[in-house]
């Protein structure tokens, strides 16, 4: 076999698809930087050009300075609605977990009570909060209860799913060599299941922001300990629109937040072995 | 894979019996017959291909034996009795649990006996070495070719050193080449290890390589229409695969199949 020149060759299309990837890479991050950019120039410049009052548009360079201003409320309300959030989380979690896995166990059990899940989530929970807080003393138990009504069924759905999307041969397998029901479940069933339970997670972590945030406009006032809702509703009866709008910037930001980190947590989960971590190197 | 090198198996005949199945029958659904009367006897050492046109029940036998279902009528008994571990299976895909390594898919039927992993640990790297996958304990399912994949499959079923392996056409997904070369290993390690193994198979090539023994099967209903002895002995190498008689043993079994496909087309008529 005679050699062939070691000289590393980059043709056309190759040169093309690297150009590409590189421009790629850089317009993830700079194609939003720069529409948010613009899209805040020309909210300045509107309400500037109509000249719009603050009560009813504040400028976006006032809503940065109310947020800079009031940061001691307002962020002590962030950290209130992050908790329940984050609470009302973990509750679905081991609510949907642990629900999802009582039905693989039984298809009966099954059978019996997952009209009763989807009848919880497809009502409203706006419609169901007023009634909560009515039974529920405790407020904070009651936010929990409403966040937790949002958040637990995209979790209990997907993770029965996945329990059940196991591959048959690897079932007939585990009969043959005699596994345990427990065995089965451990070592089979919440391995496939993981993927499907991540990708509920991701949904449930935005879905109990929202719950916890909804609650909270149907609890009303609570004076000491109130979350950011709480904090909207009160600056729009004073009329602070500014204020209204800081508040609202940092509910967006929870949400990002809780996305990230669920995505995060689902990469580091998956990246060894599923196909949806993978980056196709071709 | 017992330290001691295990006697060689003895010729067709003298062999100890291992399991029997006698008249079973299965009728899926109280309907559709997939096998009828079906007989065979299994000797320790035997490597026996079931060979038949699709749909003849060859797939429904291997479950009877591996006791994933129960036969309508008949028996299966296992010479003196069976234990958990007595039996290693291949199916037509690998069946690897994908989040865990090779090493740790093949530690699996050890796991669900409840043995600790340090205990097992040398013997599952001497079956990946045995299937020549020394160097992947820590790959994950997704960077292995198929073939390589198929290997670790090999390796999960002969780790416990079962009294028998069941192979539902394990290289029929895979290309020519390297189904000759698992073919060539999987005689290899027959060698190594003198195991029973029952090989469902399309090929009359394949069938007639590997065994000594071939069932062929007719269907509707399903059941054994002819058996061949195949006398060649082992180790049987790629000189066999040229030989005369191995085109001649070629085109006795094709005439067989053919006789079974024939019965069948009177059947349906
Ligand atoms: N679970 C089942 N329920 C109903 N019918 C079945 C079932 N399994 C198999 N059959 C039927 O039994 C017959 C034999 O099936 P089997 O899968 O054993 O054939 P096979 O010889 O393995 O075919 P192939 O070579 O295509 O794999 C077929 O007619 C099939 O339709
Ligand atoms: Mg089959």
């Amino acid at each position: 076999m005679s050699a062939a020149p070691a000289k590393p060759i980059l043709d056309e299309e190759e040169a093309r698809l690297a150009r590409a990837r590189r421009i790629d890479r850089i317009g993830k991050w700079a194609m939003p930087a720069l529409m948010l950019i613009v899209a805040v120039i020309v909210w300045d410049r509107i309400v500037v050009i109509n000249e719009i009052p603050k009560y009813i548009l504040p400028r976006p360079g006032l809503v940065v300075e109310t947020l800079i201003n009031d940061f001691g409320t307002l962020s002590a309300s962030a950290v209130v609605t992050m908790q329940i959030t984050l609470m009302a989380l973990a509750v679905a979690v081991i609510g949907g977990v642990g629900l999802a896995v009582f039905f693989a166990q039984s298809r009966f059990f099954e059978m019996a009570f997952y009209p009763f899940a989807v009848i919880l989530q497809v009502t409203p929970v706006v419609s169901i909060a007023p009634l909560i807080f009515i039974y529920v003393d405790n407020r904070l138990v009651g936010l929990l209860l409403c966040a937790w009504i949002v958040a637990f069924f995209p979790i209990l759905s997907n993770t029965t799913l996945g329990l059940n999307s196991t591959d048959h041969n690897l079932r007939d397998l585990y009969r043959i060599y005699g596994a345990t029901r427990w065995q089965r479940l451990r070592y089979l069933q919440l391995p496939t299941a993981l993927p499907y339970f991540l990708g509920g997670l991701r949904i449930a972590g935005g879905l109990s922001l929202i719950g916890a945030v909804v609650a909270e406009y149907v609890a009303g006032t609570g004076g000491i300990g109130s979350g950011l809702a709480f904090r909207i509703l009160e600056a729009g009866y004073r009329l602070n629109i500014a204020r209204m709008f800081a508040a609202l910037l940092l509910i967006a930001a929870l949400g990002v937040v809780i996305f990230a980190a669920t995505s995060l947590l689902s990469h580091l989960l998956l990246r060894k072995w599923h196909e949806s971590a993978i980056k196709r190197e071709i | 894979m017992s330290p001691a090198y295990p006697l060689p198996i003895p010729p067709l005949g003298h062999r100890k019996p291992l399991l029997e199945l006698g008249g079973v029958d299965k009728v899926f659904n109280g309907s559709v017959t997939a096998l009828q009367g079906m007989n065979l006897k299994v000797a320790q050492g035997d490597f026996i291909s079931l060979l038949g046109p699709s749909g003849c029940g060859k797939s429904t036998a291997l479950r009877l034996i591996a006791g994933l279902m129960r036969p309508s009528s008949g028996s299966i008994t296992w010479s003196g009795g069976q234990a958990q571990g007595d039996l290693g299976v291949v199916f037509q895909e690998p069946t690897l649990m994908p989040w865990a390594t090779v090493a740790q898919n093949v530690y699996l039927p050890f796991r669900l006996q409840g043995r600790p992993f340090q205990e097992v640990e040398d013997r599952i790297a001497r079956a990946l070495s045995l299937v020549g996958l020394e160097n992947f304990h820590k790959a994950y399912p997704r960077e292995l070719s198929g073939g390589m994949k198929m290997r670790v499959s090999i390796a999960r079923a002969m780790v416990t050193e079962p009294r028998l392996i069941l192979m539902d056409e394990p290289f029929a997904a895979l290309d020519e080449i390297t189904r000759h070369k698992l073919n060539n290993d999987l005689l290899d390690l027959r060698e190594k290890l003198q195991c029973t193994v029952i090989f469902v198979t399309h090929s009359v090539f394949e069938s007639v390589f590997l065994s000594d023994r071939i069932v062929v099967m007719a269907a509707r209903p399903g059941r054994v229409s002819a058996e061949l002895q195949v006398d060649e002995p082992y180790p049987r190498s790629e000189d066999f695969r040229t030989s005369a008689r191995y085109a001649e043993l070629c085109h006795m079994t094709s005439d067989a199949l053919h006789v079974a496909m024939g019965e069948h087309q009177e059947a349906a008529e």
